[in-house]
């Protein structure tokens, strides 16, 4: 249903157009949409190496709009203020952070699910932002999206054959219904789930399957790019493993990059090459996974590690906690300066209230952060820090009514 | 004698035309002052219901019986008729609720919320109530609190909705708090500043406390006890730091081994239980988990498998356990499931919920001298 959600509704834009629903032939350049085109295409990508995607400062902004007649605008909500990322081909990468923080935003707007505010996206070579819709259109064949709620994202009233075949139907793929029925078979055999569930409905599965469904239908269009927004955490904890090593074995057998959205560290840190960590709209720090959890730099990342608990008593109770106080600041209302100086621990007067960090290269992370180097050698101390109060209300209803439409499981 | 004492505890739904479910299927466990206890498992395994057939939330309806015992100081909190217990709700037993913004009144104010149980159970009213009001939500670390007093909950953020709810919880000094998932709704660093809460009122003021979770890390870092749920019932019950260091039933190595961990490497492979939590046997013909155990034997399934005591503190519920480290007591625990079995069968359809009771003075005895843990931990 959501992937529907992708590709149905810029069909009907394009079928608004004229001539819309000869183009997907035409313009279905990155060859063999005829065969089951991804597998070809594949090793022809995984052979060029480099960056699959390049994220340039890009933004989200949600105008906060109030008024009963006419809307006027008192604001925005800095969703995503300023990202810079790549994703190395074949490679995964993890994007953390607490609830509020941008992350699935900041997915979304790399598909152009969510329409950004400015910035660039580059995917393999080709910027996204400025991309006509009917070429944005084949282009998403090549990137998918695994949501969370598989059962939200599923169309209740479509069995499993037809929710995998729409995509393939969309994007022109498989010359007639045998042919499909093969790259659905295979799609299945490959997420481990057996042949009969084509005639099933998404209620008669367990979670664990509904979200293998999810994947294949993701997978069944023969992407380069998952971006899976916290594919695990509606599981349960013997059925995420599970999904997880499927995501690894995929990874492994069909080259594919992912970006993982997740709030859960552990999982993110067992599947990602490079995290990235992000506070109130920006990455605060990015690292390789080893490293970000052997020696985190920025103060919020150290807090966050911190925070996550262990399976291990032992490693739980020689563990050093660094509570942050209060709670994430309103996005529509941020700090000034570094965007965590209000709660951070190390935070100085001298530039943190009024000087906005960069991410800079320091080791093979990135972080931002002006005193990154005297925390990490220990110069500077810990200091207590009083908690500020937050208000939900700040953040506004707008995101949500803005983003509503692109909902898994809500377009109208 | 510990503080509370859950003995067989069974709940059932029947529903005409539906499957009986037994959610919680003979559970036992006891919680002592000061105590921290968790209850762990999957969904599905019965642990809210523990938690609600406790506090007596459970609807009275024919339908739902609860069996069992759970005695609390004295008092049997499941037969206690509902004006006693609703003196011991929010007085002596209180409970912390997943979900902050279901669980608090979004129409009344905060502070009307916490004056509440002032009123009922400790007689305040008035300035004093508000001002008692005020200093619990201070000591839950809600700033300026005299102010949230008068706001409603929609306009405080999910830690301090979970912090007010803490602070109705914690307003008449209760013996026991039960939390079902207190942190499951929040941020880590909010969890973080949660736990500690938790942990800082358990140790200034005695209070035990039952912790209902599914994140193995939480109970890592806080119980003194666990009880591993698996379909209703108690599969393997150990103190933190041995349960962890040597799970002996399959269920529980299980999850041990299949949740990603921090301080593993990148591509580290988990090992997941096959199948799902569906995909379950009822007790009555066997291990409910025989069909997800790599370790299932014949003897799994024909009979549910008897709860096992060890010498080191420790119960599970399994026929063939994971080895222990000191391989010892591994040879000498099959010897002693073997007793059990035919004791077992003689309590006629006793079948699903009797045996816990009826084994454990039958292990008892093999293991002679040894006492059950059960009654060391109450000691």
């Amino acid at each position: 249903m959501t992937d529907g959600n992708v590709s149905v509704p810029s069909e009907r834009d394009e079928n608004s157009e004229p001539g819309g629903n000869s183009e997907p032939g035409g313009n279905s350049e990155p060859g063999g949409n005829g065969e089951h085109g991804g597998n070809g295409e594949r090793g022809g990508n995984s052979e060029r190496g480099g960056n699959l995607v390049e994220v340039r400062d890009l933004k989200v902004h949600f105008p906060i709009s109030r008024g009963v007649i006419f809307d006027r605008v008192v604001g925005h909500v800095k969703a995503v203020d300023g990202v810079d990322l790549s994703i190395p081909r074949g490679k995964t990468y993890g994007l953390v952070g607490e609830s509020g923080c941008g992350k699935s935003t900041l997915g979304r707007a790399l598909l152009q699910l969510t329409p950004p505010t400015s910035g660039q996206v580059t995917f393999d070579g080709v910027e996204l932002t400025t991309l006509p819709p009917n070429k944005m259109r084949s282009m998403r064949r090549r990137m998918q999206m695994i949501f969370q709620d598989p059962m939200s994202s599923l169309d209740p009233r479509q069995n499993v054959e037809s929710i995998l075949v729409e995509g393939l139907q969309a994007h022109g793929i498989g010359a007639d219904r045998n042919a499909r029925r093969e790259i659905i078979t295979k799609t299945l055999d490959a997420v481990g789930l057996p042949k009969w569930a084509l005639s099933r409905y998404p209620h008669e599965f367990s979670g664990g399957q509904r979200q293998r469904i999810g994947i294949a239908r993701a997978l069944v269009l023969g992407p380069d790019l998952i971006v899976a927004d916290e594919p695990v955490s509606a599981l349960d904890v013997s059925i995420q493993a599970q999904v997880v090593n499927l995501l690894d074995e995929l990874q492994a057998e069909l080259g594919l990059t992912y970006l993982v959205i997740a709030h859960d560290l552990a999982v993110v840190r067992h599947i990602s090459d490079t995290i990235g960590v992000m506070y109130l709209g920006a990455l605060v720090e990015e690292a390789p996974g080893d490293r970000l959890y052997r020696a985190p730099l920025h103060p919020y990342t150290r807090a966050l590690m911190s925070a996550v608990p262990v399976p291990d008593p032992e490693v739980e109770d020689r563990r050093e906690r660094i509570l942050l106080a209060g709670d994430l600041p309103s996005p529509a209302n941020p700090p000034t300066g570094c965007r965590f100086h209000t709660r951070c621990p190390w935070a100085q007067p001298t530039r943190c209230a009024d000087e906005r960090p960069v991410l800079r290269q320091i080791g093979d992370s990135r972080v931002a952060c002006h005193f990154a180097e005297p925390i990490a050698s220990g110069e500077l101390r810990p200091h207590k820090v009083t908690a500020q109060l937050t208000r939900p209300e700040d953040e506004g209803e707008t995101p949500g009514v803005v983003s509503a439409p692109s909902e898994p499981g809500s377009f109208v | 004698m510990a503080l509370l004492d859950v003995e067989d505890l069974s709940v059932t739904f029947r529903q005409r035309g539906k499957r009986t479910v037994r959610a919680v299927d003979g559970v036992s466990f006891s919680v002592d002052a000061g105590e921290v206890v968790g209850l762990v498992g999957e969904s599905g395994c019965g642990k809210s219901v523990t938690s609600l057939a406790l506090m007596g939330l459970l609807p009275r309806q024919p339908g739902i019986s609860v069996g069992g015992k759970a005695d609390f100081d004295g008092t049997d909190l499941l037969r206690v008729d509902r004006r006693a217990m609703r003196d011991i709700r929010g007085r002596d037993v209180a409970m912390i609720f997943q979900d902050p913004l279901s669980s608090l009144n979004p129409v009344i104010p905060i502070g009307r919320q916490v004056t509440e149980v002032l009123t009922r159970h400790r007689g305040l009213s008035g300035d004093a109530a508000r001002k008692e009001a005020a200093d619990l939500l201070d000591r839950v670390g809600i700033p300026d609190p005299t102010r949230r007093l008068k706001e409603y909950p929609h306009q405080l953020s999910g830690g301090m909705r979970q912090r007010a709810l803490i602070a109705i919880a914690v307003a008449c000094q209760p013996r026991l708090l039960i939390a079902d998932e207190p942190t499951t709704a929040l941020d880590v660093t909010i969890q973080a500043q949660i736990l500690e809460l938790l942990k800082a009122l358990v140790r200034d003021s005695g209070t035990a406390l039952v912790m209902i979770t599914h994140d193995l890390g939480v109970v890592a870092g806080m119980c003194d006890t666990v009880n591993v749920l698996y379909a209703g019932r108690v599969v393997e019950t150990a103190r933190r730091r041995p349960l962890f260091a040597e799970p002996r039933h399959p269920y529980t190595v299980g999850l041990l081994n299949s949740i990603p961990r921090l301080d593993a490497g990148r591509g580290d492979k988990l090992s997941p239980i096959p199948g799902s939590v569906r995909d379950v046997l009822p007790w009555a013909d066997g291990c409910a988990f025989a069909p997800r155990c790599d370790r299932q034997v014949e003897a799994c399934v024909g009979e549910p498998p008897q709860l096992v005591l060890t010498h080191t503190d420790r119960t599970y519920r399994c026929v063939n356990p994971v080895p222990a480290v000191g391989s010892a007591p591994a040879v000498a625990e099959p010897a002693v499931e073997a007793g059990p079995g035919p004791a077992a069968e003689a309590g006629p359809e006793s079948g699903p919920v009797g045996p816990v009771a009826e084994v454990d003075p039958v292990a008892e005895e093999k293991q002679s001298s040894v006492p059950a843990p059960r009654e060391e931990e109450s000691a």
